[in-house]
């Protein structure tokens, strides 16, 4: 089980939270523009990465707040959790301390 | 290419012998430089796509490329239950395309699959299951495929072990059966195809983990670099399961694929002791007998994207709950080994097989948390769409471009299966 360190409240178990997949996925601005393409690629296509991933949680069963994970998806390692809102962590971020065997 | 045939005669002399004049199952061959078709992922429907492929359609020049050892990845992983009982027309076509391969997969192969059609027994919980249940037999029957609705004392009389009482948290109302459903040995699909694979020609090619997907001035693939070096083909076929965006991504294509790790455990063995194969998607748990005897249990998924081939405790001590209200006989057995399997799980949780939007490229992917089953319809579609370079008839709805056009086929939401 994740441990999942809540910008709000600090680090609490994974069955606290919602997972909210990938992060950084703004609805298009003006979608009666898109091809066909365009949309089910917003609505459907995924990174799916082996490797850093950026991605939404919510704290359902603690503050309510959604917010942001970079977690390694080999590892499971969280390296970094910030507010929505703030620009798409760096895929490097943490990648000391994650060495460091922190 | 000599290949012992297998028969209780040849057995027998093979246990005087010591065992001493048996023959690998399949010769360890080097890449060659270049092949007709190379199949990107050597579990089971990647070997049962090489094999219709040299078998079926002659094509013969064939390599399987498998970054670990064949069948160690979800092909090993699974719990092994085999049912057509889908909502969709679609659906139903190509599982029981596949239930009807099954059938006499061993004959086919000359390799004991040890399909064993023991009935799958889905529990129902609530009024909503049993509705849901009885319209999925109403299905069923209109397309010609087995599934029965059992009331309480005759799903007690199918399966005795399980606790009909009304002092469950959520008691068991019914059961749908399919009778024709059951089980195969995992390990053996992979080696049967690999080996009937094999004597066609075709190359089985293990440690050899592809790096990228070359593609020619045209857009068109001409082959893929490996560890084991460069090697040419006009057509690849993906077949890489959980792995199948990051494969994908070689060649330039995002893939509507989540990986998830779903887990699966078995028990010390025991004496026979349970016939069938149990489901409950409401309370989600699943659990047959192997032939060694063990319990086989299949658990759900993590609810977040990894690659780890290991996933949350939690998610395994719920399954076990379920299965101890279920069966209270089993609730001092010790559990001996648990592994997880990535799964990758498309938007409608149906399979995608078929085209992709580069030339030459073909991708059978999307299996999600119930792939197995599905092996020997899912290598025969495939093998056709990527031989004639058109989709297979019962495959062509499969098709990645359904979600472009929104023609899902939704088995998510007929929810007869536990995702």
């Amino acid at each position: 089980m994740l441990l999942i360190p809540c910008p709000y409240c600090g680090p609490r178990p994974e069955l606290e939270f919602a997972y909210g997949g990938e992060a950084h996925r703004p609805r298009p601005a003006d979608p009666a523009a898109l091809s066909d393409e365009a949309w089910a690629a917003f609505l459907y296509e995924r990174a799916n990465p082996k490797g850093r991933h950026r991605e939404r949680w919510r704290h359902v069963h603690g503050c309510g707040q959604f917010f942001n994970v970079l977690r390694d998806t080999v590892t499971d390692a969280i390296l970094a959790a910030y507010p929505v809102g703030a620009p798409p962590q760096e895929l490097n971020a943490g990648r000391e301390r994650q060495e460091r065997g922190a | 290419m000599t290949r012992p045939h297998f028969s209780f005669l040849s057995l027998l002399r093979q246990a005087f012998l010591g065992e001493k004049a048996l023959a690998p199952h399949w010769p360890a061959r080097p890449p060659k430089p270049a092949y007709d078709v190379i199949i990107i992922g050597g579990g089971g429907h990647g070997l049962a796509t090489a094999y219709y492929l040299a078998a079926l359609h002659g094509v013969r020049n064939v390599a399987v490329l498998e970054r670990g050892w064949i069948g160690g990845g979800n092909t090993g992983r699974n719990t092994t239950i085999i049912r057509s009982n889908y909502l969709m027309e679609e659906s139903e076509a190509l599982y029981e395309h596949a239930v009807r391969l099954w059938e006499d997969l061993s004959q086919t192969l000359n390799y004991n699959v040890m399909y064993s059609p023991r009935g799958v027994l889905m529990l129902a919980h609530t009024d909503h299951d049993e509705h849901v249940f009885k319209r999925h037999v109403h299905a069923n029957r209109l397309a010609g495929i087995d599934n029965e609705w059992l009331s309480l004392a005759e799903a007690k009389a199918y399966c005795p072990p399980l606790n009909t009482g009304p002092d469950l948290r959520y008691p068991v109302r019914g059961a749908a059966l399919q009778r024709r459903g059951g089980v195969a040995r995992h390990d053996a699909v992979a080696w049967g195809y690999a080996r009937a694979a094999a004597a066609l020609g075709v190359d089985i090619i293990q440690n050899c983990e592809v790096t990228a997907i070359r593609r020619g001035a045209d857009g068109a693939v001409s082959g893929v670099e490996t560890s084991r070096g460069p090697i040419a083909a006009k057509k690849i076929g993906v077949v890489a399961a959980g792995h199948t965006s990051v494969v994908m991504a070689m060649a330039g294509v995002r893939m509507p694929l989540e990986s998830y790790p779903l887990q699966a455990l078995v028990s010390e063995p025991v004496k026979p002791i349970f016939p069938c194969v149990v489901m409950s998607n409401t309370i989600h748990a699943y659990i047959s007998q192997s032939d060694k005897g063990e319990l086989v249990i299949g658990a759900g998924t993590d609810s977040y994207v990894s690659y780890s081939q290991r996933g949350g405790i939690h998610i395994i001590t719920e399954a076990l709950a379920a299965i101890c209200e279920l069966f209270p006989i089993f609730r001092r057995m010790r559990m001996l080994r648990s592994w997880g399997g990535i799964v990758d799980v498309t938007p409608d949780r149906s399979p995608i097989i078929g085209l992709t939007p580069v030339p030459g490229l073909f991708v059978n992917c999307g299996w999600g948390t119930g792939g197995f089953k599905a092996t020997p319809g899912s290598g025969h579609v495939f093998a056709h769409t990527i031989a004639t370079g058109t989709p297979h008839p019962i495959a062509a709805p499969f098709a990645l471009s359904r979600f472009r056009e929104g023609r899902f086929i939704d088995e998510a939401a007929a929810a007869a299966v536990a995702h």
